[in-house]
C-alpha cells in the first residue's frame, strides 16, 4: 500500500480515487476494503444502507485489479467503489425500494443506470435506505430504519434519497446514486453538505428505477465535490431505447464544464436569483440562516464576473400545489403494479379468499403510512368529477411554471435559489404533519415540473449545519450547472482552506 | 362535471371509499388518522384552483415525445424461472394466483 491512509481514502474526493488507481497508487480492493471496514464501524450509527454484500464487493474489485495488472483497458472510473439508491433495480442483489412490499426480492435483472455503472467498472458497496416508494424528504418513510444525518446524527438526513447522503457524507461510500422526484437528490445534498445533481428529464435512463412518478423521475450523482458529480452523472447519462422518454442527444460535456467553472471566471454569465423562493416578499418558512449564506454565495459569484438579477417567476407559488396532485396521482397509478402477484408480498392467500380481498390485504400490510395517503390522494384527484379541478388543473399550473422558465431564459443563463428553506431538522419533528414535510420541497418542484436540470452545492454552515445553493439551467444545459457550481465550490474552499465535508464531526 | 367539495370535506367515509378503489383494506384508526390528514392536504393543494388558467394547455410530461418507435426485432425475454423465483406463488411454471371468482360463479 502506498502511505495513503485508510482515512484518506474515505474521505478524498471518488476522482482523486480514479487517479490513483489509474496510477497504480491503490488497488481496488484496498479502496473497497477501506470503505467496507468503516461501513461496519459507522453504519450501525449512521443507518445509511439497507444491504451490504462485502464479498461481492471485494470480489468485483479484485477482478478489476486483476484485469488491471494484465494491463487490460479499463474505463476511467474502474475500481471505485459506489452506493446505489434502493430504488434502482440490481440483478440478484436484494431491492426493496424502502418498503416492505419487496422484502427479500431479487431482481431479474440490472437498472440501465446499474448496467452501465457495472461495465465502468465500479464495485458496488450495497443499496441505501430511503423513503419508501421516494415519497418522503427525511428517509423517515423507510419501512426499515432510521437514517442518521452525519453532522449531527439526531437529525434527518433529507430525503427520499437520505441512505446516500448519509453514506457519501459519512465517507461510507465515495459516491452514489440518488433519484429526485420532487428534490429527493438535491434537498439531502444539501442538508448533508453534499454536491447533488438532478439531470434534464429524459436524459438519465428510467429503466428500471422503481417508478414512483414516472414524468418527473431522474437519477443522478450525490457526490462529495462537483467534478465527481459530473464525472459520475456523464457515466449514468446518455440514450436508452428501453425508456421511451429517453432523450436521443448526446450528452453535455460535463466534466470539462465543472473544470473550466473551478478557474473561477464567471464573466459574461448571468444569474438570476428567484423573487418567489426566498426573496422579498417570499420568506415565510425560510430560515434567515440559510438566506443568508445564499445571499453570500450569489455575492460570491458576482465577485468572479456574473451578473446578478433578480427574476420574478408567479407561477412558483403553486407549484408546490401542483406537485402533491400529480405525484400522487401518477404514484396511485405506477403502484398499482404491487398487487402480491408477481413478485414480493402476499397476505391472506389462505384458500378462502378471493384476488381482490388478498390484493388489498398484501398493499394494506405492505406498504406504509405515507404512501397510503398518496395512493389515496392519487386515486381522489383523479377520480371522475375532480379530475378536472385537481389533476387537469395541477398540469396547467405546470404549463404555467414551465412559462415562467422559458420567459426567464431570455435575460438569465442560471437561476438560483436556496435548495431548501431549513437545514436538517430534528428526527421525528415533521412525521405526524404531511403538510410541514411537504414544504421542505418547496425550493426543488419548479425545475422538477418543468423538467430541467437543477444541482444543489454546498453553500457553508447555519448553526452549524450545511446549506445548499441550488442552480438550475435550462434543458439540455446541465453544463451550466457544473460551471457555476464548480466556481463557487473552488471560491468558498479557498476562502475556508478547506473543504465543507472537512469540518464535519469538527475534524477540521 | 361536478365541482369539488369545498375544502376540508374529505370525509372519513370517502376515504374509506377511496381506499377500496385503491385496493388498501385500511384499518379503522387509520381511516381516523388519514381523513384528517388528508383534509389537510387536499386544502392545501386546492390552491392549484387559484391559477387563472383560461387557454392554458395541460403539461403531461416534460419531454413533448409521441410514438416513440423502435425495430420490430425479437428480443430474449428475462429468464422463465428467475423470475417465477421472485413470485410469493408459482405452480406449474406459472403464477399462482388466489380464485378470482365468487363460490356461487
Amino acid at each position: 500500500m502506498s502511505d495513503v491512509t485508510a482515512t484518506d481514502i474515505t474521505t478524498t474526493s471518488a476522482a482523486a480515487l480514479a487517479e490513483a488507481l489509474r496510477a497504480g497508487e491503490l488497488s481496488s480492493v484496498e479502496v473497497t476494503r477501506a470503505y467496507l471496514d468503516r461501513i461496519q464501524a459507522e453504519d450501525p450509527t449512521i443507518g445509511a444502507y439497507l444491504h451490504v454484500d462485502a464479498e461481492a464487493a471485494l470480489r468485483a474489485a479484485e477482478q478489476v485489479d486483476t484485469a488491471r495488472t494484465k494491463g487490460e483497458e479499463l474505463g476511467p472510473l474502474a475500481g471505485v467503489p459506489l452506493a446505489l439508491k434502493d430504488v434502482v433495480v440490481t440483478e440478484g442483489v436484494p431491492t426493496t425500494s424502502g418498503s416492505k412490499i419487496l422484502e427479500g426480492w431479487r431482481p431479474p435483472y440490472d437498472a440501465t443506470v446499474a448496467a452501465r455503472l457495472k461495465v465502468a467498472g465500479t464495485v458496488l458497496l450495497g443499496k441505501t435506505n430511503m423513503d419508501e416508494f421516494a415519497m418522503g424528504s427525511s428517509t423517515e418513510n423507510s419501512a426499515y430504519r432510521v437514517t442518521r444525518n452525519p453532522w449531527d446524527t439526531d437529525r434527518i438526513p433529507g430525503g427520499s434519497s437520505g441512505g446516500s447522503s448519509a453514506a457519501v457524507a459519512a465517507g461510507l461510500a465515495p459516491w452514489a446514486i440518488g433519484t429526485d422526484t420532487g428534490g429527493s437528490i438535491r434537498q439531502p445534498a444539501a442538508v448533508t453538505g453534499l454536491v447533488g445533481h438532478k439531470p434534464t428529464y429524459g436524459s438519465v435512463s428510467r429503466s428500471g428505477l422503481i417508478a414512483f412518478s414516472s414524468s418527473l423521475d431522474q437519477a443522478g450523482p450525490m457526490t462529495r465535490t462537483v467534478l465527481d458529480a459530473a464525472l459520475l452523472h456523464e457515466a449514468v447519462a446518455g440514450h436508452d431505447p428501453l425508456d421511451s422518454t429517453s432523450i436521443d442527444a448526446p450528452v453535455p460535456v460535463l466534466a470539462e464544464a465543472a473544470r473550466r467553472g473551478a478557474g473561477g471566471d464567471l464573466s459574461g454569465l448571468r444569474v438570476g436569483v428567484v423573487t418567489e423562493l426566498g426573496g422579498e416578499g417570499h420568506t415565510d418558512g425560510y430560515e434567515p440562516g440559510v438566506l443568508a449564506r445564499v445571499a453570500e454565495a450569489v455575492a460570491l459569484l458576482e465577485g468572479m464576473g456574473a451578473e446578478v438579477r433578480q427574476v420574478s417567476c408567479p407561477a412558483f407559488d403553486l407549484a408546490l400545489p401542483a406537485y402533491y396532485l400529480i405525484a400522487p396521482s401518477e404514484a396511485s397509478s405506477n403502484l398499482a403494479r404491487f398487487d402480491g402477484v408477481r413478485y414480493g408480498l402476499r397476505v391472506g392467500d389462505d384458500g378462502s379468499r378471493d384476488l381482490d380481498e388478498v390484493m388489498a390485504l398484501t398493499r394494506e400490510q405492505g406498504f406504509g403510512p405515507e404512501v397510503k395517503r398518496r395512493i389515496i390522494l392519487g386515486t381522489y384527484a383523479l377520480s371522475s368529477g375532480y379530475y378536472d379541478a385537481y389533476y387537469g388543473q395541477a398540469q396547467k399550473v405546470r404549463t404555467l411554471i414551465t412559462r415562467d422558465f422559458t420567459r426567464a431564459w431570455d435575460d438569465v443563463d442560471v437561476l438560483v435559489s436556496p435548495t431548501s428553506p431549513t437545514v436538517a431538522w430534528p428526527i421525528g419533528a415533521r412525521v405526524d404533519d404531511p403538510i410541514a414535510m411537504y414544504a421542505a420541497d418547496l425550493c426543488t418542484l419548479p425545475a422538477s415540473l418543468a423538467g430541467i436540470p437543477a444541482i444543489s452545492v454546498p453553500c457553508g454552515l447555519s448553526e452549524g449545519l450545511p446549506v445548499g445553493l441550488q442552480v438550475m439551467a435550462p434543458a439540455l444545459a446541465d453544463d451550466r450547472c457544473y460551471r457555476v457550481a464548480a466556481a463557487l465550490e473552488a471560491a468558498q474552499d479557498a476562502a475556508r482552506g478547506h473543504a465543507l465535508l472537512d469540518a464535519i464531526g469538527g475534524r477540521a | 362535471m361536478s365541482t369539488p367539495s369545498p375544502k376540508g370535506q374529505l370525509t372519513r367515509d370517502e376515504v374509506a371509499h377511496l381506499a377500496h378503489l385503491s385496493r388498501l383494506a385500511v384499518s379503522d384508526e387509520e381511516l381516523d388518522l388519514f381523513a384528517g390528514q388528508l383534509a389537510a392536504v387536499l386544502d392545501a393543494v386546492a390552491q392549484v384552483g387559484k391559477a387563472d388558467v383560461a387557454d392554458v394547455p395541460p403539461t403531461t410530461h416534460a419531454v413533448p415525445m409521441t410514438n416513440v418507435m423502435r425495430p420490430d426485432a425479437v428480443r430474449p425475454s428475462l429468464p422463465r424461472d428467475v423470475v417465477l423465483d421472485g413470485a410469493p406463488a408459482a405452480e406449474d411454471d406459472r403464477f399462482r394466483v388466489p380464485r378470482i371468482l365468487g363460490e356461487e360463479a
